[in-house]
């Protein structure tokens, strides 16, 4: 039998440490939804939206009485919707966020990521038909998410969709200016985008996938914080042995809540995602993990070994826990979600291009950043240009996800609420990358892309 | 079906009891009970069998914690298997 000090580890683990499953995403394809006539095919994707996922948050809600495990998070990801909405005969795509807007409130979960599109080598029409409606839709539906991938390895950074993110993001802070911009917060600039993403707002069902699936993402930065406090000064080898050690138990839970989910919603199990993803909550912070290492706040000289150090080891943790590890599987640093990030970040110590450079080593890249409102596009296309072109080189997943919070400086702070935390807005460089992004066109995919 | 149920608070008279009272109204058998009193402070950890529950976990798990309250206590019901998941390979 499990002993007593065991079991009392894993309730303190919950009550006090913050020990949660973050969430569970179904997947759910669309592409039979796709009709020439707009009406037709939003009414088939809500229809088959609410009939898949209808028992969607009552089960999760069941998980976590019977484990005593907080499951914080039910979300739907969908196919992109720019595939199916290829076939209709329209120029906005505004009712497709309504509708998965509507669908997703009538289950009750609380986000639905797909509203996306796939750009890496270029844009078709319909593409540019969604990216022209991401200000409008995001800024007229509450829970939809939206992702653009722009960039891949395998297929070098498509420049011209880039110089389009930059201007989509700030037409959206603009539509949601009364809100500080908040419209940004669901949206995502990816490089590497993965199919399986259970974590918002980047979530979408890709097209490799089943007709619908489960994935689950973990979190747990408390559990680690606390693991690495009772071995203070201790080398390096100790540190990564207790960050696996740790993160084979958080994982070992999402293994379990996925199967059962999968198991109850009669629904294939797909992935279980590693993240370590903090909340803006006291003792549930990644940054904090950092400083617990010995760095006097996050953002010092350090801070990227112990971040490259942390993320491989909640890797090699989680992996042998769970039958399949996908998504995106690392530590996230987004600024606003993160106690100890907003702190470094509001003291000046955690700059943006440490930041970037912080990107390098953790699972995705500038996430929930604050910026002041008056940034020029462009800026905001090279930012998307530096993080793709890191995670083209790197085979790795970037993203950007940064807020241009209308009328605000540095200095100021912007609220956006409950998961999605507070913002110090934190400068960005002066000078001008205009030239730079009005070339368009694509930069080459990288030798090492090659590999056939 | 196994699960774990756990009792925390500051010790009294009669914690014992009231538990297991309220487990056998809903004919639940504890196979296994471990006790500890530290400065006061009250823990125990039964391993019970529920396959002849009149209830599922789910709803035990709002009528433990309900009860919990009314006595100050913290009492909880968790399926075995989030258990033997963290600790056993």
């Amino acid at each position: 039998m499990i002993n007593q000090n065991e079991i009392m580890e894993t309730i303190h683990m919950i009550d006090q440490q913050h020990l949660d499953v973050r969430t569970i995403t179904m997947g759910i394809d669309l592409l039979s939804c796709a009709h020439s006539d707009v009406k037709v095919s939003c009414t088939k994707i809500y229809d088959k939206i609410t009939r898949y996922a209808e028992n969607l948050v009552s089960t999760g809600e069941a998980i976590e009485k019977e484990f005593g495990i907080p499951i914080v998070n039910k979300r739907i990801s969908v196919t992109p919707i720019s595939l199916v909405a290829a076939a209709a005969e329209t120029d906005s795509y505004v009712p497709y966020a309504i509708a998965l807007d509507k669908a997703a409130k009538a289950t009750g979960v609380n986000f639905i990521g797909g509203f996306s599109a796939l750009v890496q080598k270029g844009m078709t029409d319909s593409d540019r038909k969604l990216i022209a409606s991401i200000p409008e839709a995001l800024a007229t539906t509450d829970i939809v998410c939206s992702s653009v991938n722009v960039g891949s390895t395998k297929a070098g950074i498509d420049m011209d969709a880039v110089a389009l993110m930059g201007r989509t993001v700030k037409d959206l802070a603009q539509r949601t200016a009364d809100q500080g911009g908040f419209g940004c917060a669901k949206l995502v600039v990816f490089c590497n985008a993965v199919e399986d993403n259970p974590f918002m707002a980047g979530a979408f069902h890709g097209v490799g996938e089943a007709e619908r699936v489960i994935n689950v993402g973990v979190s747990g930065p408390g559990v680690v914080h606390h693991a690495l406090q009772a071995v203070k000064g201790q080398p390096f080898d100790v540190v990564a042995e207790t960050i696996k050690k740790t993160a084979f138990r958080i994982t070992r839970v999402g293994q379990l809540v996925a199967q059962e989910a999968s198991r109850r919603l009669n629904t294939p199990f797909g992935i279980v995602d590693l993240s370590l993803a903090p909340t803006p909550a006291v003792g549930d912070s990644v940054a904090r993990i950092l400083e617990e290492m010995g760095l006097e706040v996050c953002g010092t000289h350090g801070t990227t070994a112990a971040l490259a150090m942390l993320n491989d080891a909640v890797k090699k943790g989680g992996v042998m826990a769970s039958s399949h590890v996908g998504g995106l599987s690392g530590a996230f640093i987004p600024v606003s979600e993160d106690e100890g990030m907003i702190a470094a970040a509001a003291s000046g110590a955690l700059s943006l291009d440490k930041l970037e450079a912080m990107t390098c080593v953790c699972s995705v890249g500038l996430d929930m950043i604050a910026i002041p409102g008056d940034t020029p596009a462009e800026t905001i296309s090279a930012i998307i240009a530096d993080e793709a072109a890191i995670g083209m080189v790197n085979c790795k997943t970037t993203a950007v996800r940064v807020i241009p919070a209308p009328g605000c400086k540095v200095g100021d702070t912007v609220e956006f609420g409950g998961l999605l935390g507070s913002a110090p807005v934190q400068p960005v460089h002066p000078w001008s990358a205009k030239a730079f992004v009005d070339r368009g066109g694509r930069i080459p995919a990288p030798l090492h892309s090659l590999k056939n | 079906m196994n699960a774990i149920v756990t009792v925390i608070g500051k010790d009294r008279v009669g914690i014992t009891a009231s538990v297991c009272a309220l487990l056998a109204k809903y004919n639940i058998n504890i196979l296994d009970i471990t006790q500890t009193v530290l400065q006061d402070y009250f823990t125990m950890v039964m391993l019970v069998d529920a396959s002849d529950s009149t209830a599922p976990i789910a709803e035990l798990s709002d009528v433990l914690a309900k009860a919990g309250e009314e006595q100050a206590l913290s009492i909880r019901i968790q399926r075995e298997d989030i258990f033997q998941a963290m600790h056993r390979i």
